[in-house]
C-alpha cells in the first residue's frame, strides 16, 4: 500500500520533473557548457579569462553593484517600516496596495517609457520642483544612473512592501501586547520582538530585490546610458550573445553572474541563520 | 505617545502621496502623451489628436501582437496548470526523501532572474529551431510561470483535508471518481486564484519573451520595448499610443484579478 501510494505520487511529479530538467536544468547545464569551450567545442578558460581581462567588461560588475545594491537596500530599508506600520491595516489599505501593485503588473517597458517623459525636462515632475522652487533649471533624472535607480525603486519597493506585509501581518498581535504588558516599550517591543519575527522576510525579499535589480536589462537600456554608465552585466552577455553572435561568451557572462547572485543570495541566508531562531509565527505564518 | 502616533501616521501618509502622484503622473503623461500634438512644454497638450493611434495601427500588426499576446498568456497558463496541479498535490499530500530538495529546485526559477537562465535558453530555442515562433515563446515563459503556480496551489491542497478522499475511497470510489468529485470542485478556488495570478504575469512576461520572439511571434510589451529603443525612428507619441494599449490590457487583467485576489498574493511568500 504505502509502496503503490509512493509510486502514484511519482507519477503525478514526472510532468514537473521533465519540466524542470528540460526547461531549466538543461539550458543551464548547455551554458555551464558553452561558457568552458571555444566556438569549435574544445575545453578552454578562454571565456572567462577574456572577460575578467576585458576592462569594458569587468567593469559592468562593479557597474550593476553600484546600481543593485544601493537601491535593494532603499527598497528593503522603506518596506520594513512601512509593512510595520499597516501590520493592523490601515484607512484606504486596498486602494494603497492597488497603486503598489500597478508598476509591477506594467512592467518595467511601460514604467521606463512612461518616465522618459514624466521625469523628462519638460515633463510634470520637473515643473512641480520648479514651481514649487524645489529647483532652478530642470533635474536630469532621465538617460543617467538616477534612472535606472528610480525605476527599480518604483518596481522594486512595492514587491518588498507586498512581501513583507504579508510577513508581519502573519505575526501574531498576542506577542506585540504581551510584550508591552511586560513594561517594554514600543520601540523595545519592535526591535526584540517583531523585528527577529520578521528576519526571513525581510532575507528574502532583500534577496529576490537584489537578484531582480542585478539583471536589470530593459530599464536600463531604455532609462540609462547603455553604451558607459549604465552598461549592467545583462547588456554585456545580451551584446556578446545577440550582436556579436558569440554564444560562448555570452554564456560565461550568464555564469558569473548566476554566481555572483548565488554569492549575495548565500551571504544574506547566512545572516538570515545568525539573526533568526526558532518559528513563533501564529496564524497565516 | 500620542503625538508620535500622529508623526508617523503624517509621514507615512506623506510617502503614500509621493508614491501614488509618482505612479500617476507617469501613466496619465503616457495616456496625454499618445494624444496631443505638439506638447513640447506647459502642464497641458494644446490639441489633441487620434492620429497616433492611427499611426500605431498601420505600424504594427495591431490585431497580431493581440493575438500572440493572448495565446502565449492563455496557453501558458493551462499548461501549467496541468503541470504544476500534479506536482503540488504530491507534494502536498506526500512526504518523502529529498521532497525538501525538489521543491528548492522547482523553486530555484523564481529566484534566478530570466536574464541568467534565458540566454543559453534561448540559444537552445535557436538551436532546435523554436526561436521566433509561438511555439518558442510559450515554452521560455512556462520557465517562471510553473514554480509559480505549484507555489500557489500547495496550501489550497493542503487545506483540503484527506478525510473526505479516504471516505470516497473506502465507500469504493475509483481514484478517478475522487479526483472528479471530489478534489477538483474542492480546489477549484485555488486553481482559479493560482491562474488568475498567472495570466496577470503572463501577459507582462518581457525578458525571456523578448530573447525569443521575432516577427510575427511578437508580443506586445517585446513591440514596445522595440519601438522604445529605436526612439528617433517614429514620433515618440506613437510609442506612448502602443504603451497606452498594452496599459489597457494590463490594467483590466489586473483589475478583473482583485476581484478574486489581493496584491500581497502577486508576490510570492516563501518560508
Amino acid at each position: 500500500m504505502r509502496g503503490s501510494a509512493r509510486s502514484g505520487a511519482f507519477i503525478l511529479l514526472i510532468p514537473a520533473i521533465v519540466f524542470i530538467v528540460l526547461l531549466f536544468v538543461y539550458p543551464f547545464a548547455y551554458g555551464l557548457y558553452l561558457s568552458l569551450t571555444t566556438a569549435d567545442g574544445a575545453f578552454s578558460l578562454g571565456n572567462y579569462i577574456r572577460f575578467f581581462t576585458d576592462g569594458r567588461d569587468l567593469r559592468t560588475i562593479w557597474t550593476t553593484l553600484s546600481i543593485a545594491v544601493p537601491i535593494t537596500f532603499i527598497n528593503v530599508g522603506l518596506a520594513v517600516p512601512f509593512a510595520y506600520y499597516m501590520r493592523r491595516g490601515v484607512r484606504g489599505e486596498r486602494i494603497i496596495t492597488f497603486f503598489l501593485i500597478v508598476p509591477i503588473t506594467l512592467g518595467t517597458v511601460l514604467v521606463s517609457e512612461g518616465m522618459l517623459s514624466y521625469m523628462g525636462p519638460n515633463g510634470w515632475l520637473n515643473q512641480l520642483l520648479i514651481a514649487l522652487h524645489l529647483a532652478k533649471d530642470p533635474v536630469r533624472f532621465t538617460h543617467n544612473y538616477l534612472g535606472v535607480v528610480i525605476s527599480l525603486g518604483l518596481q522594486g519597493f512595492p514587491y518588498a512592501f507586498l512581501m513583507l506585509l504579508g510577513y508581519v501581518s502573519g505575526i501574531s498581535p498576542d506577542l506585540e501586547k504581551a510584550s508591552q504588558m511586560l513594561g517594554a516599550s514600543r520601540i523595545q517591543t519592535f526591535w526584540k520582538v517583531l523585528f527577529p519575527l520578521m528576519v526571513p522576510g525581510i532575507a528574502i525579499s532583500f534577496c529576490l530585490n537584489f537578484v531582480m535589480a542585478f539583471s536589470v536589462f530593459p530599464s536600463a537600456v531604455l532609462l540609462g546610458q547603455p553604451s558607459g554608465p549604465t552598461r549592467v552585466i545583462a547588456i554585456a552577455s545580451y551584446q556578446w550573445a545577440f550582436e556579436k553572435f558569440n554564444f560562448n561568451a555570452a554564456s560565461a557572462i550568464s555564469m558569473i553572474m548566476a554566481a555572483i547572485e548565488l554569492l549575495v543570495i548565500s551571504i544574506v541566508l547566512v545572516w538570515r541563520s545568525r539573526m533568526y531562531r526558532g518559528v513563533s509565527v501564529v496564524g497565516k505564518g | 505617545m500620542h503625538g508620535k502616533i500622529k508623526l508617523s501616521g503624517a509621514l507615512f501618509a506623506v510617502a503614500i502621496v509621493i508614491y501614488v502622484g509618482n505612479v500617476l503622473g507617469i501613466l496619465f503623461t503616457v495616456i496625454l502623451n499618445s494624444l496631443s500634438k505638439g506638447w513640447y512644454s506647459g502642464l497641458l497638450p494644446k490639441f489633441l489628436t487620434g492620429e497616433w493611434y492611427q499611426y500605431v495601427s498601420a505600424d504594427h500588426d495591431i490585431p497580431n501582437l493581440l493575438m500572440v499576446t493572448f495565446t502565449v498568456a492563455i496557453v501558458d497558463v493551462l499548461l501549467s496548470l496541468l503541470i504544476a496541479f500534479p506536482a503540488a498535490y504530491a507534494l502536498a499530500r506526500n512526504e518523502f526523501r529529498g521532497k525538501g530538495l525538489l521543491l528548492s529546485l522547482f523553486m530555484l526559477p523564481m529566484i534566478v532572474p530570466p536574464m541568467a537562465y534565458g540566454i543559453p535558453l534561448a540559444m537552445l530555442c535557436y538551436k532546435f529551431h523554436l526561436a521566433a515562433r509561438i511555439t518558442g515563446v510559450i515554452l521560455v515563459n512556462l520557465v517562471p510561470i510553473v514554480p509559480f503556480m505549484i507555489l500557489v496551489l500547495m496550501p489550497f491542497i493542503e487545506q483540503v483535508g484527506t478525510n473526505l478522499e479516504s471516505a470516497a475511497k473506502m465507500l469504493g470510489a475509483s481514484r478517478l471518481t475522487i479526483f472528479r468529485k471530489i478534489l477538483i470542485p474542492l480546489t477549484l478556488p485555488g486553481m482559479l486564484t493560482a491562474g488568475i495570478l498567472s495570466l496577470v504575469k503572463a501577459i507582462s512576461m518581457f525578458d525571456l519573451t523578448y530573447l525569443v520572439a521575432g516577427g510575427k511571434s511578437q508580443t506586445i510589451v517585446v513591440a514596445l520595448y522595440a519601438d522604445a529603443y529605436a526612439a528617433g525612428a517614429r514620433p515618440p507619441q506613437s510609442v506612448d499610443a502602443l504603451a497606452v494599449i498594452y496599459f489597457l490590457i494590463a490594467m483590466v487583467s489586473l483589475v478583473v484579478a482583485l476581484k478574486f485576489v489581493s496584491p500581497t498574493q502577486m508576490v510570492f511568500k516563501l518560508k
